[in-house]
């Protein structure tokens, strides 16, 4: 690598760097800014003239015990969620890259891997199909069962803990399955020729090697579901408000752009807090 | 636990979640075939649904806007960031940390949070809605994909060859034309493919970003779905996920994003 000495060094340097960086400033980092600022007006500069500052819209949150109250709804459904991924995800990224070996590996991983990449509303919307009244799941179920079974698993918080599941387990699987199949093979036969069980390995080696990207993982699926609000709008139906649809409220029906900013900064500090509360963690995954 | 029964159980978990994984995917794609509107079975085999979205105008000019700002995404934030990778893979410089992990923001902050955020601050400078908006979002979020892909590949390439080039005489335009791009061309192809994929199935920013009648085909998917969905949303979802699962399958072969290899 070249120490920066020469100023044309300097300049070529910034001419590599600045488009990318200006577009992140535009994009992203101005709009965060800019959200902060109009968490704090009465109303829009470009609606009304007569805007003013205020802390109204974050006195909201702390009066108005509804605010509160679908903060931990969204909370509480974040920790489901990475839950049920973490439970199954870390058995199966176990099983990949501990019991699977060559190159049905690399297809099995590649196969649990695609469907994280591929749209994330048609996944949620194909599970509408399954789950809905007569719909595939209580067809099969009722075909393989011999007694009538009515599920009614759509519009229930269950099938948004389902939807989110779906969408977010292959992160899981990802992250464990890198630092698992990272681990020194050596280590584990040391262990075994000297007598270790299967259960006594996992306790001591692979479990505490691992727990950083396991870690990473339930992190990566924790936030995006704080913030959901599509799956609990298409899964949820009257069962699906949460903190999430409420932003979304703010700024699709209601149209109070100032609270909905105040809104998106309380979720984006609470967000912010748990990265970094994560973040020793995260840096550990990443080497 | 016998020895040979516990590597069973391991696989049949393996597979009972690739089961869950795909299940709802192949159920949706097969009733996108079926010719009951009501998801009815017996199964009966009809493309009558494909028919019909050819025919539907609001779904083909939402899907064509889908893939041509995919496409601008794609040059724009492959442009950018690459030339932005072999900045920070040449150069040591005080700052790079700090230029590293503020690619982490536009990836680990919830897009609803993001997607608001930009709605205000376009509005208050002038852009709006539209889809000039959504592009500006769309190379946002594909930027952090390409440098990642991108300075990957970098991280195997030898910086001597660039000097021995340049010793022999060649200009640092012919050091990155002749040296530096063919060797990550793989990079910045996978880089490419993961900026469409962000982009074509990008909904959140989109959904807040776009103008109503003016928009993405997951915009237009999601109103369906809220209104009611047909067969017809079936159809051109299944074609989405096909393309972005093989998008996504090219991508990973042409990087080192998929595990060891």
């Amino acid at each position: 690598m070249t120490e920066l000495t020469a100023s044309a060094d300097r300049r070529r340097l910034f001419a590599l760097l600045s488009p990318a960086y200006l577009w992140l400033t535009l994009a992203v980092f101005l709009p965060l800014s800019a959200m902060l600022f109009f968490s704090f007006l009465t109303d829009l500069p470009q609606d009304n003239p007569d805007w003013s500052a205020t802390f109204d819209n974050y006195a909201r949150f702390l009066t108005n015990p509804t605010y509160a109250i679908l903060m931990w709804k969204s909370v509480k459904l974040g920790l489901m969620v990475t839950l049920g991924c973490v439970l199954i995800g870390y058995p199966c990224a176990l099983v990949l890259a501990r019991t699977i070996k060559g190159r049905a590996r690399e297809t099995l991983f590649l196969l649990v891997i695609l469907p994280f990449w591929s749209n994330s509303l048609v996944r949620i919307f194909s599970w509408a199909i399954v789950l809905r009244g007569n719909g595939m799941l209580e067809h099969a179920l009722n075909w393989l069962l011999p007694f009538e079974l009515r599920l009614e698993l759509m519009f229930t918080t269950h099938a948004v803990v389902i939807g989110l599941i779906h969408s977010y387990l292959p992160y899981v699987i990802l992250t464990s399955y890198l630092a698992l199949q990272a681990i020194d093979d050596d280590l584990v036969d040391a262990a075994r020729s000297m007598g270790a069980s299967k259960l006594t390995i996992l306790r001591r080696i692979l479990l505490p090697l691992s727990l950083p990207g396991l870690l990473a993982g339930a992190v990566l699926v924790f936030v995006p579901v704080v913030g959901s609000f599509m799956e609990p709008r298409i899964l949820g139906g009257r069962m699906g408000t949460y903190y999430g649809t409420l932003i979304e409220d703010q700024f699709v029906s209601v149209y109070n752009w100032p609270l909905g900013a105040a809104l998106s900064f309380t979720l984006l500090a609470v967000v912010l807090l748990i990265l970094a509360c994560a973040s020793p963690i995260l840096g550990k995954a990443r080497t | 636990m016998s020895r040979s029964l516990l590597p069973l159980i391991g696989k049949l978990w393996l597979f009972a979640i690739l089961f869950f994984l795909y299940a709802p995917i192949l159920v949706m794609a097969a009733m996108s075939f079926n010719a009951s509107p009501f998801y009815q079975l017996p199964f009966e085999l009809s493309t009558r649904w494909y028919q019909q979205m050819a025919g539907n105008g609001q779904i083909l000019s939402a899907a064509l806007r889908s893939v041509g700002i995919a496409m601008v995404t794609t040059l724009v934030a492959t442009a950018l960031g690459t030339a932005a990778s072999i900045g920070l893979f040449r150069y040591d410089f005080a700052g790079k940390k700090v230029l590293m992990v503020l690619l982490f923001p536009p990836i680990a902050i919830p897009w609803l949070i993001t997607g608001t955020a930009m709605l205000i601050f376009f509005f208050a400078i002038g852009i709006g809605r539209g889809t000039p908006a959504v592009i500006i979002g769309h190379v946002a979020l594909a930027l952090p994909y390409v440098i990642v892909t991108v300075t990957a590949r970098l991280s195997s390439f030898d910086i001597t060859l660039e000097e021995a080039a340049r010793s022999m005489g060649a200009n640092s335009w012919t050091v990155l034309r002749r040296v530096t791009l063919p060797w990550i061309a793989p990079g910045v192809v996978a880089g490419g493919l993961f900026a469409f994929a962000v982009s074509f199935d990008q909904f959140v920013v989109s959904y807040f970003l776009s103008e109503p009648g003016d928009s993405t085909l997951p915009v237009l998917i999601y109103t369906a779905i809220r209104k009611g969905f047909t067969p017809e949303i079936n159809a051109i979802s299944t074609i989405i996920i096909a393309v972005s699962m093989l998008i996504m399958f090219l991508a990973t072969r042409y990087s080192r994003f998929a595990g060891d290899r």
